[in-house]
């Protein structure tokens, strides 16, 4: 059965204090820090993007599992910053772990929940029989318009999932997506930041999509949120994860382990993909995890994995590449001056 | 510019080189003939592992119009635990950087051809 064989996750180093920003600002610090439930954000380096971010997750998960890249048929990377316009990311990241030139490639961009789409692909490429093996990344250095409320939590991080069907450590039981037009969050062509609809981006945004993909889920299953061990759902702060999983049905206690964003942001992309990352971390066989992703535009991917006895076996090296644990610890903190020149947010004399 | 970007991609991101297999001596960059086992070297391709250690390393304060917006930063030669030296940034506060130090490589963006050029990617090493 289609599954996770095998993944890795990368965070940069670096942080920003959510007061530092709020300082710049005039901003009320506490109020923020406590209405977003998020106390700092990862900061990229002045020499990474979503590609060297991709690239630093994939080559994790090769590092956990011996797979010969030549069986790696298809690569996604799903991004709202890709660094080309024009010029897939996917490709880079296939040069970089060894797995071109016989594979198919293309970027993804569905605001937060590419990543999760890219996962989609790669279990309908294996199923099919298409693929042996497939990659799935979801990566960001998140933009946020100096002084908007995403500049808060708009973060850098990715986590990537080669996808097969050879003794995978989490099968994938089942997913299901649920998609409307809703323009509650968009970045036009050439525009360097995003627009939100404020607070339109919760109900019939957020809500709306991760309740109609999970309930929908439930519903083809056939179980109860009960019967999980641990639920991921995109995390842009705090606060929504932890409120659609109350009206769920899922507690605060699922929802914990994979719940990064206090300390890490939001990462786009990489959102729900590195709490599931956080989550296969410490997952034991048999154990039950609900996924809801969601992207802006708007949608939401639903999955329903368990994990396999093959994560405790020989064949799979869990401590070979650090866990989103360890990427998160001993961060180097910036200021704002700082964040600013790591972001190219500076214009410098051409 | 670009295609001499585009000829050393296997070189700047996996480190690829070569190895004489009559004599185990590994290349990098890479050598298509063996110069101690000569008509009698076999070379393959060798993909290093990307350890290593520094060997000597200067600190960058004014750099060229490329890598300006990364000063200052750490420059060394780092002897691969294979045995071949090469040129690399090291990614750390200068004030981390010494002697002996044990490194990895990872992959960054090593400069770009202006705002709307390609790209470079490639490996620097980080403290391991």
């Amino acid at each position: 059965m289609v599954g996770i064989v095998t993944y890795g996750a990368y965070i940069p180093r670096f942080r920003i204090a959510i007061p530092e920003i709020a300082r710049v600002w005039g901003a009320n610090a506490d109020d923020i820090t406590k209405g977003l439930g998020v106390r700092e954000k990862s900061v990229p380096d002045v020499d990474e993007d979503t590609a060297t971010i991709a690239v630093e997750a994939a080559r994790a998960a090769l590092v956990r599992r011996p797979i010969n890249p030549a069986d790696i048929g298809a690569i996604y990377v799903g991004s709202e910053s890709h660094p080309y316009a024009v010029k897939p990311t996917a490709c880079t990241v296939g040069e970089a772990i060894g797995a071109t030139p016989c594979m198919t490639a293309a970027d993804y961009e569905f605001a937060c929940k590419a990543g999760t789409a890219a996962l989609q692909t790669c279990m309908g490429l294996v199923q099919s029989g298409m693929i042996r093996y497939g990659i799935a990344i979801g990566a960001d250095v998140a933009q946020g318009a100096p002084g908007d409320a995403l500049e808060y939590t708009a973060a850098a991080g990715g986590a990537a999932f080669l996808l097969g069907n050879d003794d995978p450590i989490a099968v994938i039981h089942k997913t299901c997506s649920f998609t409307t037009d809703t323009p509650d969050f968009w970045r036009r062509e050439g525009q360097s930041y995003p627009r939100h609809g404020g607070r339109f981006t919760g109900e019939p945004g957020y809500f709306k999509h991760v309740q109609g993909a999970a309930l929908m889920l439930l519903a083809q299953m056939g179980t109860t949120p009960k019967e999980y061990d641990y639920a991921v759902f995109h995390q842009p702060n705090a606060k929504f994860p932890l409120r659609v999983a109350q009206v769920l049905g899922f507690s605060a206690d699922q929802l914990r382990t994979g719940l990064v964003v206090p300390r890490l942001g939001n990462t786009y992309s990489g959102s729900s993909m590195i709490g599931l990352a956080a989550t296969l971390d410490v997952a034991k066989p048999g154990d039950r995890i609900f996924v809801t992703s969601f992207g802006s535009g708007a949608g939401s991917d639903a999955f329903d994995i368990e994990v396999t006895d093959a994560i405790a076996s020989d064949g799979f090296s869990r401590a070979a590449a650090p866990s989103v644990e360890h990427l998160l610890a001993d961060p180097i903190y910036v200021d704002y001056a700082q964040y600013a020149r790591h972001k190219g947010k500076i214009v410098m004399q051409q | 510019m670009v295609s001499r970007f585009w000829r050393k991609i296997p070189q700047r991101y996996n480190l690829v080189g070569t190895r004489c297999e009559t004599c185990g001596r590994h290349f990098y960059p890479p050598r298509t003939f063996c110069p101690d086992c000569r008509r009698g070297g076999k070379i393959v391709d060798h993909w290093f592992t990307g350890e290593g250690k520094v060997t000597t390393y200067t600190v960058i304060r004014t750099a060229s119009n490329q890598f300006e917006h990364a000063t200052p930063y750490v420059l060394a030669i780092v002897e691969l635990d294979e045995g071949p030296r090469l040129t690399a940034q090291i990614v750390c506060r200068p004030e981390e950087a010494r002697i002996g130090m044990r490194v990895r490589r990872v992959f960054r963006r090593i400069a770009a051809d202006g705002e709307s050029g390609v790209i470079h990617y490639g490996t620097k090493f980080v403290p391991a």
